[in-house]
């Protein structure tokens, strides 16, 4: 404990001098080494014992994590290294790298201002290297690069000597080949990771050993000798002469940016509000006497000490006792107690200033995304965009009648703790519903609602989830109030498609500037009378409010704008959501009086009227899709094909690589259901195999009846697919 | 044949002898209680003194599905409305719907609240404007929303120096009190950032038609806390007063002298 108390102090003694604090993510492709370079970093700063570095996997310090061997949750650690003769405070996040987590990364790329990159030598870039490089590079986040599990290339894959240098450099190479296409800017200004100049490491991290150009010329140890030791089985050797974590802390602290040199940059890119008032410049400069501005990354409850909030802080100081301003919120929230975090524990400090990621409790009206402040009125940051959407639900319920209010609040817990999970509670049946990433996301969120919540669940096996569209147009469709005085006219027709992808990316919402946000419209098609008459953005559904001059129209409006939503929250196919809609306000007749427009007046009426135009404007169901990537040995390519061709799925590309064929193609996730041990069987378990989320699609015509049916059945509705007229009362 | 009859202003005694008689001569007697209610009066009291079962329609029946209209084609079926028959809307539709379908209609008219208020405050007939009705606020997309108009009719009527009637929304068994409807037309104010009601001379009536009628004439702020007593409150903001109104004010609306010298013309 002792030891333990001397870290905390060596901690916030540098807390309060940003330019040598480093706020790092590690990223990867699932299984390519995360948690166990973590162990390296944790062990070179004393906070494990070095000898069990690299299978300790302190990072994943859920027993979950560590019986099943993959990352679940992102997790934090404040620690300090030496390099050079000055210390320094590396407040590190490791991430997890299956899919159905990505969520973690996304939201920890806004805490974090480096990041690094870590590729096994053997597999190289795969499909989640790209996606946590987009995601770092869009959050204005530089990466450096670490090449692991080199010990295999060698042990393994047998690679020469002589061979070495350039199978390395391939990797490099194709990592560059990303970051120079999703960012040329910052590319052309130095992100390029490059081996001479010390971004690149080559190492082993279950081996605890690196090597880097720099680290050469002052160990005199290159690839040939690691070859040699490698081949020899002198690994231990080479980790007492070239330890992993000098490498990387030298990587680390040159060229990842401290708060004070990120934050001028970041700020722009996080925070739309004005650069130039007081919060602006003090995020700019990382003041920790500005205001506070803090960003919520993550919220976990915790059963003592109640919500605890974690994030960054870009400016101000935290201390116990102050008010704060979170946004959306009237009322203040009181800081009771501020910390940092330390793997699995949280420990308490007397204030965390800016530059540094923060623990706090008392927050009680923050969520991932908050934006917390001494201001009242500060701009919100940008929001923290997944790149995912829910593709999968199940429905859960309590196994004790006895537990069942309960388990709505636990619902509601678990669903603050993870937003990249959608419940949807129904107090009358007692039906839950939870949506989320896939399969194993779903699974790992029942199992722990029982272990750490302590409510016996059941839940019916997982269900793909749908979404509905339009491909046609029509009306104007009349909807009509109850009292008939009230008279609504829409016309339907598909949502641009760069809209679509505009609004999917977060790029517009109500608040923002308005000519800003008609540029965006404008890039994305469309016309340009349209995009000066935007009354409201539901999901990507957008309703026009093309009329002219109707008096109280405008009191009117929110009215409008909730019967809108209800229609599409529940669309009226099979009461999935609707997607892609431009619904265009073309005329309204209101009665004279306030009292008979009401809401129960005009809420049905325009819901109707919304309900009716989808369904007349050629009703689609869309479903969701994956990107599948298979690398599999040539010999084994039939078995693979084949079981992509029987799901539906779509071959997008084939390369081979050296035996290997690496095949990208697209599936309907309902489709994958029992993928995993079909593609083992019909390879003999030589296919390498990782997917990513791709966005949903139109279901094939000849399918549609078919499904809606299902679905409606499934929900208690009458199964056939429902007709204008169901929703337009007479 | 459908016959619309006016009720009146308070309880049972209001209807006119024409209509009563028309009551007793049915075949058929619906009514509804949504638009407006007579307050000294339930079902069970008319039933009882018009010696006829009622049969009382939601909104719905009224305003969606008229399912019992067809018996007018047959029958005649009498419509028992409060107040004046044809002042709201509703009755309107439902008369042309049954014009539409070939069913002869009738209307036997009653009091009506617009002509009692000017009978109990003294101002005159002639010089009202539009009439609105205050709803009472809801909430959408999670905002409170204050309908505004109430408020722009009443400045339009001002403009032309004319008085403003204000109906005061009825939801379910909810009356809005004047004093309520006071306070919200003072936040509608203070929305649009204006100060012009803070001085304004303002009528509230309660009860009107029964024999304790409550009328007060004061500054709006002021109207807030007076109690008026049980529902069903109607308020009026008078344009610049004519000194035949403010004497009337005075005397039988209690208003003080001195805020009347104020708002003669
Ligand atoms: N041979 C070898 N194996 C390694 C090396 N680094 C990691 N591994 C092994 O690779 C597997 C995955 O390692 P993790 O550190 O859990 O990988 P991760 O990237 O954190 O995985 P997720 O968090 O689930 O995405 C484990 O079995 C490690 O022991 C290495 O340098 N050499
Ligand atoms: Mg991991």
């Amino acid at each position: 404990m002792g030891k333990r108390k001397k870290i905390v102090e060596r901690v916030t003694t540098l807390m309060d001098k940003p330019d040598k604090i480093r706020n790092i993510g590690i990223v990867a492709h699932i299984d390519h080494g995360k948690t166990t370079l973590s162990d390296n970093l944790l062990g070179g700063a004393g906070m494990i014992s070095m000898d069990l570095a690299g299978r300790q996997l302190f990072m994943d310090f859920d027993p979950l994590e560590q019986a099943r061997g993959i990352t679940i949750d992102a997790a934090n650690v404040s620690m300090v290294h030496e390099v050079d003769g000055k210390e320094y405070l590396i407040n590190m996040i490791d991430t997890p790298g299956h899919v159905d987590f990505g969520g973690d990364v996304t939201r920890a790329m806004r805490a974090v201002d480096g990041a690094i990159v870590v590729v096994d030598a053997v597999e190289g870039a795969m499909p989640q290297t790209e996606t946590v490089l987009r995601q770092a590079l869009r959050e204005g986040v530089r990466p450096v690069l670490f090449v692991n599990k080199v010990d295999r290339m060698i042990n393994e894959l047998k690679v020469e000597k002589k061979d070495m240098a350039v199978r390395l450099g391939k990797v490099i190479d194709n990592v560059n080949k990303l970051i120079r296409g999703m960012n040329e800017e910052k590319y052309k200004a130095g992100w390029k990771v490059d081996a001479a100049n010390g971004t690149v490491a080559f190492g082993s991290a279950l081996y605890n050993w690196a090597i880097s150009v720099p680290q050469m010329k002052k160990t005199g140890i290159g690839f040939d000798q690691v070859f040699e030791h490698c081949r020899d089985g002198k690994m231990k050797e080479l980790a007492e002469k070239v330890p992993l974590y000098i490498a990387v802390n030298d990587m680390v602290v040159k060229f990842l940016p401290s708060p004070i040199e990120a934050q001028k940059e970041r700020v722009k890119v996080i925070w739309n509000g004005d650069w130039g008032s007081s919060v602006g410049k003090a995020m700019a400069s990382c003041d920790p006497n500005g205001p506070v501005a803090f960003m919520i990354t993550k919220v976990k409850v915790d059963p003592h000490a109640g919500e605890v909030a974690t994030g960054r802080l870009f400016s101000g100081t935290l201390e116990r006792g102050m008010e704060l301003h979170v946004s959306g919120i009237a009322d203040t929230n009181r800081i009771q107690q501020t910390g940092i975090v330390m793997g699995a524990e949280r420990v308490e400090v007397d204030r965390v200033p800016a530059g540094n990621i923060a623990a706090v409790t008392g927050l009680r009206d923050a969520i991932v995304g908050s934006t917390v402040s001494t201001e009242s009125g500060m701009t919100p940051f940008e929001v923290i965009k997944h790149v995912s959407e829910p593709v999968m639900t199940v429905a859960v319920e309590a196994k004790n009648m006895r537990d069942l209010p309960k388990l709505v609040e636990v619902l509601r817990q678990v669903g603050k703790e993870d937003p990249t999970l959608q419940i949807t509670i129904n107090e009358e049946t007692g039906e839950h519903l939870m949506a989320g990433m896939g399969e194993l996301h779903l699974e790992i969120v029942a199992f722990r609602i029982q272990r750490d919540k302590g409510v016996e669940i059941k839940t019916s096996p997982p269900i793909v989830v749908y979404r509905e569209s339009i491909n046609g147009r029509a009306g104007p469709v009349e909807g009509k109030s109850p009292n008939h005085h009230n008279r609504f006219y829409i016309e339907f027709e598909p949502l641009e498609p760069g809209v679509v992808e505009a609004l999917r990316e977060g790029k517009i919402n109500m608040k923002m500037e308005e000519l800003e946000r008609r540029k965006i419209l404008l890039d994305g098609g469309m016309d340009k009378d349209e995009a000066r008459n935007i009354a409201g953005v539901f999901g990507t559904n957008m309703l026009l409010n093309m009329t002219k001059g109707i008096q109280y129209l405008r009191e009117t409006m929110e009215l409008i704008l909730e019967g809108f939503e209800e229609a599409l929250r529940n669309g009226p196919i099979s009461r999935e959501p609707v997607q892609g809609v431009k619904a265009r306000l073309v005329d309204v007749k209101l009665h004279e009086d306030a009292v008979h427009r009401g809401p129960a007046q005009v809420i049905p009426a325009v819901r109707q009227a919304v309900q009716a135009g989808v369904l007349m404007a050629d009703p689609t169901l869309l479903e969701p899709f994956q990107n599948v990537y298979i690398q599999v040995p040539q010999d084994q390519m039939g078995g693979a094909m084949s079981e992509i061709q029987g799901r539906r799925g779509a071959i997008l590309s084939m390369d081979t690589e050296g035996d290997m064929i690496i095949i990208k193609s697209k599936m309907p996730v309902s489709q994958m259901f029992g993928f995993s041990g079909a593609i083992r069987s019909a390879t003999e378990g030589r296919a390498l195999w990782s997917t990513e989320f791709a966005g949903f699609e139109s279901l094939p015509t000849n399918l549609l009846l078919e499904t809606v049916k299902q679905i409606r059945t499934r929900k208690g509705l009458k199964p056939e697919m429902p007709k204008p007229s169901d929703y337009l009362k007479a | 044949m459908l016959i619309f009859i006016g009720l009146g202003l308070y309880d049972e005694r209001d209807v006119s002898v024409k209509g009563l008689q028309a009551i007793k001569d049915a075949d058929v007697i619906c009514a509804e209680f949504y638009t407006s209610r007579l307050m000294g009066a339930d079902q069970a009291k008319l039933e009882e003194f018009y010696g006829r079962k009622i049969r009382v329609l939601h909104r719905e029946e009224v305003e969606v599905d008229p399912a019992w209209l067809e018996e007018a084609r047959s029958k005649d079926v009498a419509f028992l409305v409060g107040g004046d028959p044809m002042v709201s809307t509703t009755h309107l539709d439902l008369r042309l719907r049954a014009c539409e379908i070939g069913i002869q209609t009738r209307v036997i008219h009653s009091a009506s609240i617009v002509t009692a208020v000017s009978g109990l405050t003294g101002l005159q007939n002639y010089r009202f404007g539009r009439s609105t009705t205050i709803p009472f606020p809801y909430t959408a997309r999670g905002k409170r929303i204050i309908p505004e108009t109430p408020y722009l009719v009443l400045k339009q009527n001002m403009e032309r120096n004319l008085h403003t009637m204000l109906f005061l929304d009825i939801q379910n068994q909810r009356y809005m009190t004047v004093n309520e409807g006071s306070e919200l037309l003072l936040e509608m104010a203070q929305c649009a950032g204006e100060d012009i009601l803070d001085r304004q001379i303002a009528v509230g009536i309660a009860r009107a038609g029964s024999i304790d009628a409550c009328v007060r004439a004061d500054l709006l702020p002021r109207l807030k806390d007076w109690n008026f007593g049980s529902p069903l409150h109607i308020m009026v903001v008078p344009a610049k007063l004519h000194f035949m109104e403010a004497r009337a004010l005075v005397a039988l609306a209690g208003a003080p002298a001195e805020i009347v010298a104020d708002a003669v013309d």
